[in-house]
């Protein structure tokens, strides 16, 4: 059987995001005769010419439609749909993030099958394994074999694959009725020229023991320093020390980091089920006890107002 | 308006789960079984409509064996009006669950079809959309703020670039994400008066319903566990060791 792979390219403001190039690295191991990415947006020129550069995509399809503005699963779902029949493709990927999970399962849905959430790693192209329980058990799938496989892929599972190539980028017209029940307001992004949580090889962050949105300041001080990005426990952002997209775990980001140093945060599974891919995770708190001591490749116990100023006087 | 909300039966967030030596599954048995945190939060929203006056009736849905009538319980006891239980001792999978649910929105017609954005033990983040899908209806997933008036929801959704407001007609689908409100610790005199309530039970078979094509699990396996690694006792050793490797 031939795996002719699609892939949903996720992208904001013009250009890929990241997490589009970690997808095509996981539909490389599923034995593909070809992997296309689809990109789906008003005008996707930008995103299309990046997509065609990463090492493995056969084509890139461009569909270009206002509604595509904003990208609104019920309304991008339909346009997947009709090119994944059109194309007969036997695999339907998407990156799972905010974006993938909420557009997948419609898709899967619509073409009626089942879908595999966070693909971590593949066996063949229909066996998998996922997590389960914020990542303290892992199964293993497989899926069915007749009909088109929708699933997610866990981007922290594997790295992006490299650029370089220059695969075709073909314009294409989807024949697809779009519903009028949903509409765009806006987006409130928090602006930030820190490097991107999600991607970036180092992250820095802090939990409810950095106290206030104040206290907080000696975190971005630090991160700034070593060019690392800002990230949070729920308990941070629940307390309003800082925005949403800033939280790490179970149900905010899962991130694969080359060092992730985090102050004040205890270590609840929810939180570990986000950084659990780092390569070096730091740890710092003033709790002996802590249970992120469990995990982490370096341990530090004290007062993180004080070792901060040291650490950024040392790093030097 | 009727709202309807889903309710699973999941184990207790506060477990550390155990997986079965033989790889068959985790063990569940004698282990606290809580309704799953995403849904508590989706039934709060639910009462506080019903407070507010913008909801009439909220009716709790379960898919589950018979031990998930404790979980329909406690929605009853925040206030929930009624329960119907879709007894089945097999696990249910998103796509089945999602037919059943489109299923039970087309007898109840509810305005708004209140989820959890995902249940912590399979965490599939599934259910919602595809129920949405299946009905032909507005989704608006991982909600940290709804608006209603009228005819239509505005809902703020915490994704990854930040916060997005969405307009959806209603009926709609609306899963709830963790910072749309904080739930209400139950007091014994609802859990008293809950026991009252009704619950009407059905069977896939009742709603007509097919269970989809499957995902196989094939077997459960502990996670890459990693090593605890080494504890510095100054702040010079924590940054000799990130020196050595090549981390600042
Ligand atoms: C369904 C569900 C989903 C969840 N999803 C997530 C998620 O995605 N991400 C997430 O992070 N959490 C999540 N949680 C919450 C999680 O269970 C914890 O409550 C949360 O991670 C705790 O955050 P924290 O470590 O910052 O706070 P705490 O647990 O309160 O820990 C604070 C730590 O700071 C230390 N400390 C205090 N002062 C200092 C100081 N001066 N110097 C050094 N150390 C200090 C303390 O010793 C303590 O260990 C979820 C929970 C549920 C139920
Ligand atoms: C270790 C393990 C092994 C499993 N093996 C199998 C297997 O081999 N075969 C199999 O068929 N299933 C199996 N299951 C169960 C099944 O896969 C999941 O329960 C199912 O996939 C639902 O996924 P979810 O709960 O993560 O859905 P999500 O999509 O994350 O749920 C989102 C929301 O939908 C609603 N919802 C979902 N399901 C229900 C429900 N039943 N009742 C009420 N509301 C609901 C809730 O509001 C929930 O918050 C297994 C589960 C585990 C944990």
């Amino acid at each position: 059987m031939s795996n002719k792979i699609l892939i949903i390219a996720d992208h904001l403001d013009g250009s890929l995001n990241e997490s589009t190039a970690r997808a095509v690295a996981c539909a490389q191991q599923m034995s593909p005769t070809g992997i296309d990415v689809l990109v789906l947006a008003e005008d996707g020129a930008s995103v299309a010419a990046e997509a065609a550069q990463i090492e493995g995509v056969s084509r890139v399809l461009q569909a270009d439609n206002a509604a595509n503005a904003h990208p609104m699963a019920a309304l991008l779902t339909p346009q997947i749909v009709a090119a994944a029949q059109q194309g007969e493709y036997s695999h339907v990927l998407g990156p799972n993030t905010t974006f993938g999970k909420d557009l997948m399962p419609r898709v899967a849905a619509k073409l009626g099958v089942a879908m595999v959430t966070d693909i971590m790693s593949v066996h063949s192209a229909h066996e998998f394994d996922r997590p389960i329980y914020a990542g303290n058990a892992v199964i293993t799938v497989g899926a069915p074999t007749d009909q088109v496989l929708v699933a997610s892929v866990r981007c922290a599972s594997y790295p992006a694959a490299p650029g370089g190539n220059s695969a075709e980028i073909e314009t294409l017209s989807l024949d697809a009725e779009l519903p009028g029940h949903t509409r765009f307001v806006n987006l409130e992004q928090a602006s930030s020229d820190r490097p991107d949580l999600q991607t970036a090889p180092k992250v820095i962050s802090g939990g409810r023991g950095v106290g206030s949105e104040e206290n907080f300041k000696v975190i971005y001080d630090l991160a700034d320093k070593i060019g690392a990005a800002v990230g949070a426990s729920r308990a941070a952002v629940d307390a309003g020390y800082v925005p949403n997209d800033m939280q790490v775990g179970q149900t905010g980001k899962i991130i694969s980091p080359e060092l992730y140093m985090c102050f004040g945060i205890s270590g609840a599974i929810q939180h570990l089920a986000g950084i659990k891919d780092a390569q070096t995770i730091v740890a710092i708190n003033k709790d002996e006890e802590a249970p992120i001591f469990e995990v982490a490749d370096i341990g530090l116990v004290g007062d993180l107002f004080k070792i901060i100023p040291e650490l950024e006087e040392k790093i030097g | 308006m009727k709202v309807l909300v889903s309710v699973k039966r999941a184990i207790d967030y506060n477990v550390r789960i155990q997986i079965k030596p033989d790889g068959s599954g985790v063990v569940e048995n004698g282990v606290k079984h809580s309704m799953n945190p995403f849904d508590e939060i989706a039934v709060e929203q639910a009462m506080r409509w019903k407070e507010a006056g913008t909801a009439e009736e909220v009716v709790a849905v379960t898919i589950g064996p018979d031990a998930a009538k404790e979980q329909l319980r406690s929605a009853l006891a925040f206030g929930c009006d009624r329960a119907i239980h879709i007894k089945t001792d097999e696990p249910v999978q998103p796509l089945t669950a999602a037919r059943v649910f489109e299923a039970i929105a087309q007898k109840e017609e509810p305005k708004v079809f209140m989820m959890g954005k995902q249940a912590i033990d399979d965490d599939s983040n599934q259910t919602g959309q595809m129920t949405s899908a299946l009905l032909e209806w507005p989704q608006a997933t991982f909600a940290s703020e709804i608006e209603l008036s009228g005819e239509t929801a505005k809902v703020t959704r915490e994704i990854d670039a930040g916060l997005e407001t969405l307009e959806v007609d209603l009926p709609a689908v609306i899963t709830a994400d963790l910072r749309l409100n904080e739930p209400r610790y139950l007091k014994l005199p609802d859990i008293m008066k809950a026991k009252k309530k009704p619950i009407e039970d059905m069977s896939l078979d009742d709603l007509g319903v097919e269970a989809a094509a499957r995902l196989e699990t094939l077997k459960t396996t502990p996670p890459p566990t990693r090593e605890a690694g080494v504890r510095v006792e100054s702040v010079d050793e924590l940054v000799a060791k990130l020196k050595e490797k090549g981390l600042v």
